[in-house]
């Protein structure tokens, strides 16, 4: 189970789409080892097929795939954008954080959820998340929640 | 017979589950008992329910289910969720 580590995190990215934004946060995973890269593509095809629900608060989205689309390891990236980007969420848009998620269907999984579910509840991580520069202050964020 | 909730999302794997989090997290404080299920939106048309939660985007497609369904926008916002509540479920009581 990998959550926002160091190598999972990525901030001032520059995209010019949301489809860049979701293939960003997919290569996170897959660059360690935590997903297929087949998982990247079932991430974009996910938001062609069932649209932006996924941005789930305003300037956050969450793409993810199927535990069988080529997920490794229960894992969450992070990528924070340089300039948000439009997913065409009729309430949530524009998106500046993206959480790349590597659903299993293990306990981990549940456990990735709660942990992502009890920063995001809190508007002062997402505001701190979204002033971070580098991922020490992104580690001082997640120390605080432990 | 307990209240059946659904929270639905596109792929029944990590939006409806969060949603079903802090819909079960609001229920609990306010004493509701209800059993809270996630799942996609394509198994959701099929199941029995009394309430069904999801977001704006995905609701048209549970138009005519028998369950009542109810938009949350910010599924971070617990104050949201709790008027959401408000206004669907306790209502009904």
């Amino acid at each position: 189970m990998k959550f926002l580590d160091e190598n999972l995190v990525e901030v001032g990215v520059e995209v010019e789409s949301a489809q860049e934004a979701i293939e960003e946060a997919g290569k996170l995973l897959f660059q360690e080892g935590l997903v297929e890269d087949s998982y990247i593509r079932a991430m974009v095809n996910a938001y062609k097929e069932n649209g932006p629900y996924f941005v789930l608060a305003p300037q956050i989205a969450i793409p993810h795939a199927r535990p069988e689309d080529g997920v490794k390891e229960a894992s969450v990236s992070f990528v924070q954008l340089k300039k948000p980007v439009v997913f065409g969420h009729t309430s949530n848009d524009p998106v500046q954080l993206v959480f790349g998620l590597g659903a299993s269907s293990s306990d981990e999984h549940l456990t990735l959820l709660k942990k992502l579910t009890s920063l995001l509840n809190n508007p002062q991580n997402v505001k701190k998340l979204t002033d971070a520069r580098n991922y020490a202050a992104i580690k001082l964020i997640l120390e605080m929640e432990r | 017979m307990m209240m059946k909730i659904l929270t639905v999302c596109g792929l029944g794997q990590g939006t409806s589950l969060i949603l079903k989090m802090n819909v079960e997290q609001v229920l609990g404080e306010r004493g509701i008992q209800a059993d809270v299920e996630h799942t996609d939106v394509s198994a959701a048309s099929s199941m029995q329910a009394d309430y069904i939660v999801t977001s704006n985007e995905l609701s048209e497609s549970l138009v005519g289910h028998n369950a009542k369904v109810f938009i949350v926008n910010n599924y971070f916002d617990m104050d949201e969720i709790n008027q959401a509540i408000d206004e669907n479920i306790v209502k009904d009581q």
